[in-house]
């Protein structure tokens, strides 16, 4: 899945060698226990989210060399170091978005603060950050899809409108109402965590997930057709034909409308006598007044 | 309930699981496990807004463990929003007041002391000293009580007899006079009654929903959830949106149009402009049932009379109507063109001319709906009445789908405030005070002398009248000294705090009490606070906005020493004597009553105390509930006011006609009734034949409201645009606009600890358009400092929020106790309703 932050992030030779060199700078520092944190890299618990740029993970614990200067510089005091015994790479950076998300801060602070580019650099809008992805794991506890007016997740989002949606839809079992399904969409949703945070249930019902964790992937072989075609523009075969019909008068066919569709007949001319047409209507009138 | 083995096994397990742990599972905690058991479960109606959601109680041990939206009430069918989803925790925030709280110094009262707990009796007798004292010395105006549109049927109606026939004043308002007085100004001038004419059911019969400043989305949240259904599933539906800025209804709107404030007036005239233009009026309907008349114009702001826009006022708070012709009428909206209305209101023509086109198509049917965008507007009984000129002119009124629908924003707004009268112009269903014949009706229900409830222009009080924001005013230069605020919370809901209510509650010469749950911004204010037992804590009655009644039983017993808002009304009234307060000639009157306090004459008169109590109120299946008034005063308390209130709605002779209520264990039985209700049968549409049993046969339509001002017609009032009181300028070049959202109620005094629901909405923002915030060098998520000529206020900045406003105009909502939007709002009133313009005033924005 292309990402909208993978776009080139090449290092320049001055930020490789500086990065390079303070890579082995704490390779020497930490020694033996290198190897031991390096392999727990992988078992990054899904709950902990890395700070907005942050490499994917595997480039980002070898960029990262665990300063702390993001922890330093965040305004919201929100990110964490891995402590020693934690699940999270000791000194490696992150947060957890049902107790603190993360405020997206126009300036990004903690980007600027970072020295190696772990957190990369050339993040400069907030809401292009990927930091994981929004998804309401729990749709038998959430309230909105019983009809209840909830809809906080979506209130609090400030990717407003894009990054969750509302699906209205009509409430089958009141018959009256209407249900708000909230809808995630992975390109506008930053991971923020604002949602998780603020989800009113005991548990959220709607969690921030690492991406790779999160987002399905559809088979290489196929395509949505429709997709596609609004990519190029138009139809990617030859245009269809115009068909033409055998109708009946009154009657049309719009082949990419709404298909069979029979014209309404013009309404009767307004009555011009207080009478029904129909006698019996009149004649069996039971305590009527006369007009 | 009965409890399978596996359920059982279940729960056990879990109470031994948790008793070798060492945790004590809460009572909560393990009923539900055990599905239910032991929980009892009763109907209440929602403790929030305006829309009467019904609600089941599940209560165990004395404590509310769960509550559930009830699937058989016909407004929500079992649905809640998330303020509702919290409903049991609003009853157990930490901060619960217990014991009464007066402001101490050396076991004195001090107005500059600390509080400290006194007794109910130490907190009644000094209060009862203060008030009669300022009633003696600065006669009716000298005290005041303003109550709220939460206060239950008979809890207003207890207060309304205290006040207007205990103490002798007509200084009784509530905090509805901030939120629908326009609405009502604009019904008795345009039907000759209150309350709308149709019912919810509109909103599954409406072809076309307009919005008129109102953000149903997230103040009415289960209506706009029935809206949502009809504009999903109905072909051809269509939603109108008017606002100053854009809100969360917008996402739904196919016709969504910002308009610059008090524009409304002018796209109103505009509409009804091009109905007549297009000659699409309904002419039969208007020479049938339709008057026409025109209103004073330049009547002022409502403010101060030294204000110089008061002195520049022609015709100050002038209202009475002159009858003109259609043609005149025709004549007046002329100048309000497409042309003219787009370009006072910045609404695009073409979006002008559909919305016209909706009202105008006879064939479709068109509801529409306002909140406070109207209300809370200098012009507001105008502009309200505008909107019942286009669905006048139309017919579009009063027939399931057509129905121009006044939303109210509290509970009970309706059935007690403006059903029961609690304003200081009125009396129990719509009397009002200016009649002499309404106030001896009043005083021959309620067994008194003649002349014991002032007239508003008493031959001996002079003046009576006092709307509430007058009352902050005459607290502030001392004419009123003892101010009783109840179930509100007004220091923080009126405007303009810090040059009106603050040093009037803070003047030394007054004695400020507030009754209330929770510590609020008020009874910060108070010298006296008094803890209160609160909703379903007491047996209650709400009426909402479709003019449905509906009762609850005492679900639980309140905190320590809290009492209900009944309670506190009649146990006062046993420290004050009627000597005290009536003088020599209307005791004369009345020698028997020489002596007695209040409580004998107001509530123990054999109407009020007609039916006795057994103990336990019990319920058709076998359940039992306290009732702690009763038990207190000896009598079934609910049923005898509401009983005795019924003699002014239902009993023959009534002098007014149309609020019949059915009987009290009716409403104990029902899922709530629509009045007027005649022989047990509710009413859906008001005025029209085969709905209305008020309307005689043969009639179709009958505004029978009006039936003796002009035979019963209903009034189109022309009233033309004029501008606000106070607009941006180069000094304070940016709109302010206050409201409400969808996680907080009202002051935030009760959602503000439920911690789900604080942590979801925390602070109030100031939301603004991405451009000012660049404009004005602010960054979204960083603090910014706003201020107004009357004060200023810190909040961070939210370009992104759920409400986008236009450039040069913000919005704060006012739920936040923390963050005081009233500080910088104007006290500018309509000078008709006296309502307050919490939507307009001028500000401006820096860095903080």
């Amino acid at each position: 899945m292309a990402e909208s932050d993978s776009k080139s992030r090449g290092m320049n030779r001055r930020q490789f060698l500086s990065t390079t060199l303070k890579t082995v700078c704490s390779v020497g520092l930490m020694g033996v226990g290198l190897g031991f944190y390096a392999q727990r890299a992988n078992s990054l618990p899904p709950m902990a989210i890395r700070p907005p740029g942050a490499l994917p993970e595997e480039d980002f614990l070898s960029a990262c060399i665990r300063c702390g200067l993001c922890v330093r510089d965040c305004p919201y005091d929100i990110l964490f170091l891995g402590q020693l015994g934690d699940d999270i790479p000791t000194g490696s950076p992150y947060f957890i978005a049902r107790t603190g998300p993360c405020e997206m801060c126009e300036d990004i602070p903690c980007v600027k603060a970072c020295p190696t580019n772990a957190l990369d650099h050339s993040l400069t809008n907030i809401e292009d950050a990927r930091m994981g992805l929004a998804v309401v794991v729990d749709q038998e506890t959430c309230i909105a899809f019983q009809g209840l007016r909830c809809e906080v997740c979506f209130n609090v989002c400030p990717i407003r409108g894009k990054a969750i949606t509302l699906d209205m839809q009509h409430n089958v079992r009141s018959g009256k109402h209407a249900l708000f399904i909230p809808v995630v969409h992975s390109e506008a949703c930053t991971g923020c965590g604002l949602c998780e945070k603020a989800c009113i249930l005991e548990k959220a019902a709607i969690k921030v997930f690492p991406r790779d964790l999160a987002k399905g992937e559809l088979g290489q072989h196929y395509r949505f057709g429709w997709k596609e075609k609004e990519k190029a523009g138009k139809a990617l075969v030859t245009p269809d034909v115009e068909h033409q019909y055998n109708l009946p008068e009154g009657v049309r066919y719009e082949l990419q409308g709404e298909g069979l569709i029979i014209e309404k007949k013009a309404e009767a001319p307004p009555q011009d006598s207080p009478f029904s047409s129909n006698p019996l209507d009149t004649l069996n009138r039971k305590n009527k007044e006369p007009n | 309930m009965s409890l399978t083995r596996r359920d059982f096994i279940k729960s056990n397990a879990i109470a031994a699981a948790a008793a070798t742990a060492g945790v004590t599972v809460p009572a909560g905690k393990t009923a539900l496990a055990g599905e239910d058991a032991g929980v009892r479960w009763d109907k209440a109606a929602c403790r929030y807004c305006g829309t009467g959601c019904s609600v089941l109680i599940g209560t165990k041990d004395g404590k509310v463990v769960a509550s559930q939206g009830d699937p058989d009430a016909p407004v929500n069918k079992g649905l809640n929003c998330i303020k509702g989803y919290f409903l049991p925790k609003i009853l157990y925030g930490q901060d619960r007041l217990t014991q009464p709280l007066m402001r101490k110094k050396n076991g004195k009262f001090d107005k500059n002391g600390d509080f400290e707990p006194v007794s109910w009796e130490e907190a009644f007798k000094t209060m009862a000293e203060k008030f009669v004292k300022a009633r003696k010395e600065k006669g009716p105006k000298g005290i005041g009580m303003f109550g709220s549109g939460q206060w239950t049927v008979w809890e207003g109606y207890a207060a309304s007899k205290l006040i207007k026939a205990g103490f002798r004043s007509n200084s009784l308002e509530p905090n509805a006079r901030h939120c629908m007085a326009s609405a009502v100004g604009a019904f008795i001038r345009g039907f000759g009654i209150d309350e709308p004419m149709g019912c919810y059911d509109d909103l599954e019969h409406a072809d076309v929903f307009v919005l008129w400043g109102s953000n149903m989305a997230e103040m009415h949240p289960i209506l706009w959830s029935r809206l949502t259904d009809t504009r999903l599933t109905k072909p051809g539906c269509e939603v109108h949106v008017l606002s100053t800025y854009k809100h969360r209804c917008f996402e739904l709107a196919d016709n969504g149009m910002v308009f610059k404030p008090q524009t409304d007036l002018a796209i109103l005239n505009f509409i009804a402009n091009y109905i007549i233009q297009n000659k699409a009026y309904n002419k039969e309907f208007i020479e049938k049932h339709v008057q026409f008349n025109k209103t004073p114009t330049d009547i002022g702001y409502g403010l101060r009379p030294e204000d110089p826009r008061e002195k520049k006022a022609k015709n100050r708070a002038k209202g009475k109507l002159t009858k003109i012709t259609f043609e005149e009428y025709a004549k007046s909206v002329e100048p309000y063109t497409v042309e003219y209305a787009s370009k006072l209101s910045g609404v695009p023509k073409k979006n002008l001319l559909r919305l016209a086109k909706a009202y105008a198509d006879p064939k479709k049917k068109v509801s529409s709906y306002w909140t406070m965008g109207f209300n809370q507007h200098t012009r507001g009984v105008w502009v309200n009445g505008l909107l019942y000129n286009v669905h006048l002119l139309m017919g579009k009124i009063s027939e399931p789908g057509n129905s121009p629908f006044s939303l109210t924003g509290q509970p009970s707004a309706c059935g007690t405030a403006r059903e029961v009268g609690t304003f200081t112009h009125r009396l129990p269903a719509d009397l009002v005070v200016k009649s002499d014949a309404h106030c001896k009706f009043a005083e021959k229900v309620w067994k008194l002398p003649e002349g014991t409830i002032p007239r508003a222009k008493d031959p001996k009080m002079g003046k009576t009248l006092i709307h509430a924001v007058a009352m902050h005013r005459a607290l502030k230069d001392g004419k009123m000294n003892c101010f009783w605020v109840m179930c509100n919370n007004n220091m923080q809901a009126a405007a303009n705090m810090n040059v009106e209510s603050y040093p009037g509650w803070r003047n030394p010469d007054n004695f400020i009490v507030v009754s209330d749950p929770y510590p609020t911004v008020s009874a910060q204010a108070a010298d006296l606070i008094l803890p209160t037992a609160m909703w379903i804590e007491k047996e209650g009655a709400y009426g909402n906005a479709e003019r449905r009644t509906q009762f609850w039983r005492q679900q639980v017993k309140a905190p320590g020493d809290a009492k209900s808002d009944l309670w506190q009304i009649m146990e006062f009234s046993k420290y004050v004597k009627v000597d005290d307060v009536w003088d020599e000639e209307l005791l004369a009157k009345a020698p028997e009553y020489k002596g007695k306090t209040l409580y004998d004459v107001l509530y123990t008169n054999g109407q009020v105390d007609k039916f006795p109590f057994e103990g336990k109120i019990k319920d058709d299946r076998g359940n039992e509930y306290d009732n702690d008034e009763s038990a207190h005063f000896g009598f079934y308390v609910q049923k005898g006011l509401f009983e005795e209130y019924r003699l002014f709605n239902s009993a023959p002779g009534i002098p007014k006609k149309g609020h019949e209520m059915a009987p009290f264990e009716a409403y104990h039985k029902a899922r709530g009734l629509r009045w007027p209700v005649i022989d047990g049968k509710e009413t859906l549409w008001r005025f029209r034949e085969g709905y209305d049993p008020h309307v005689p046969k043969g009639k179709g339509v009958y505004f029978y409201g009006n039936a003796k001002k002009n035979g019963g017609r209903a009034n189109i009032i022309f009233a033309p645009y004029e501008p606000p009181a106070e607009s941006p300028d180069k000094e304070y070049p940016l709109w302010l606009c206050t409201g409400r959202v969808l996680e907080h109620w009202h002051s935030g005094s009760m959602t503000r600890r439920v911690p789900e629901l604080y942590r979801a909405m925390p602070d109030a923002v100031v939301y603004m358009n991405k451009k000012d915030a660049k404009k004005y060098k602010l960054r979204n998520g960083r603090l910014a400092k706003i201020q107004s000529r009357r004060g200023e206020i810190i909040c961070k900045v939210e370009t992104r929020g759920r409400n986008q406003p236009p450039e040069g105009l913000i919005f704060i909502p006012w739920f936040d106790a923390g963050r005081l939007v009233n500080k910088l709002t104007l006290d500018a009133t309509d000078p008709l309703s006296k309502e307050t313009d919490y939507k307009k005033c001028a500000v401006r924005i820096s860095k903080a």
